[in-house]
């Protein structure tokens, strides 16, 4: 499949009806949900015939998008019992198979070493202080080769230190920067449209 | 929900050793076929905890797996088994049911085929 192909069907997909702001609920778009998954196909051979996890999947963008770029099993983790209704009808309507599992992922322990690869979209931590760095640890801990993660850039040095420090990364690497285009989502967004700088980043645990 | 999601699920509750796997309680099971992928399957063979997969699979009313893995040396010309390997891991769905923890007796109920794993706050 061709990245603009995957951009085109990504765009296509329902997203939150009634996002909930304490959960940072916002859509991942489809340029960086095509950019995320294809890269890590394309450059790293992390998605066709692997087990891949999404955790915080909202309504199941980056578990679509591994699931249209042949991933042999998707599974989806999210609290939200909304954004998996949305999510389990996006992934009818473009037929692909996903599985869903309702949790905190912070709290979930997955046993075993079935999990090839986590991509994921966390909170960034602007509502619930410390969100975006629940979700890495969580992540390194159930994936046996690859974590794909979105962060802002701001946070950049951090993550890293906290990455190799202490969730047990033996790489961490930035592939590349992106913008993140928000639409006014929620009441107390001001503008119209904010565009935030974020990494995405690759790490391996060891 | 499908074996390979069960195959990881635990119960995660303070102070329960017996937390894999979790029996089922099915209630609705539908079947859907998927794309038989051979190479997938061997390398998941030496990843999937066997038992709980056979037991899963039994409480799904698929009685067709051995009680152990065959030997891998042979899995390359084993295409019976491995077509009842990836029926059970992938095609056979929970759609309402219940996953229940052995040691407690927690119910985790599955709706719509989603399994709920949230744990109350005294829980944890």
């Amino acid at each position: 499949m061709k990245l603009k192909q995957l951009e085109g069907l990504l765009g296509d997909l329902e997203q939150f009806s009634n996002p909930k702001v304490e959960l940072e609920q916002y859509p991942t778009g489809p340029h960086i949900a095509s950019r995320m998954l294809f890269t890590a196909e394309n450059s790293y051979g992390d998605i066709t015939d692997k087990v891949v996890a999404d955790f915080g999947c909202g309504c199941g963008t980056l578990s679509v998008a591994a699931a249209l770029l042949d991933a042999a099993s998707v599974i989806g983790f999210d609290i939200d019992p909304q954004s998996l209704e949305t999510a389990t009808l996006n992934a009818e309507e473009l037929e692909v198979e996903i599985d869903f599992v309702q949790c905190d992922i912070t709290k979930l322990e997955l046993k075993g070493q079935i999990v090839d690869t986590v991509v994921m979209n966390p909170p960034f931590g602007t509502r619930k202080k410390g969100a975006d760095m629940e979700f890495l640890p969580a992540a390194m801990k159930v994936a046996s080769h690859a974590v794909y993660s979105l962060h802002k850039t701001s946070t950049r040095e951090h993550i890293k230190r906290a990455a190799l420090r202490d969730f047990n990364a033996k790489s961490a690497e930035v592939l590349c920067e992106l913008r993140y285009d928000l639409p006014k989502l929620y009441k107390f967004h001001k503008r119209k449209e904010v565009d935030i700088a974020v990494d995405l980043w690759r790490f391996e645990p060891k | 929900m499908r074996l390979i999601v069960h195959n990881m699920l635990s119960c995660n509750i303070r102070g329960v050793v017996n937390k894999f796997p979790l029996r089922i309680e099915p209630e609705k099971i539908i079947v859907k076929e998927v794309d038989f992928n051979p190479d997938f399957l061997k390398h998941m063979i030496a990843k999937i905890d066997w038992k709980a997969l056979v037991d899963g699979a039994r409480s799904m009313g698929y009685t067709e797996l051995p009680d152990h893995a065959p030997d891998t040396t042979t899995l390359e010309s084993d295409e019976p088994f491995l077509r009842k390997f990836h029926h059970s891991l992938l095609e056979l769905h929970l759609e309402e049911g219940s996953l229940v923890c052995s040691e407690t007796g927690r119910k985790f109920p599955v709706n719509k085929g989603i399994p709920n794993m949230l744990f109350h706050e005294d829980e944890v």
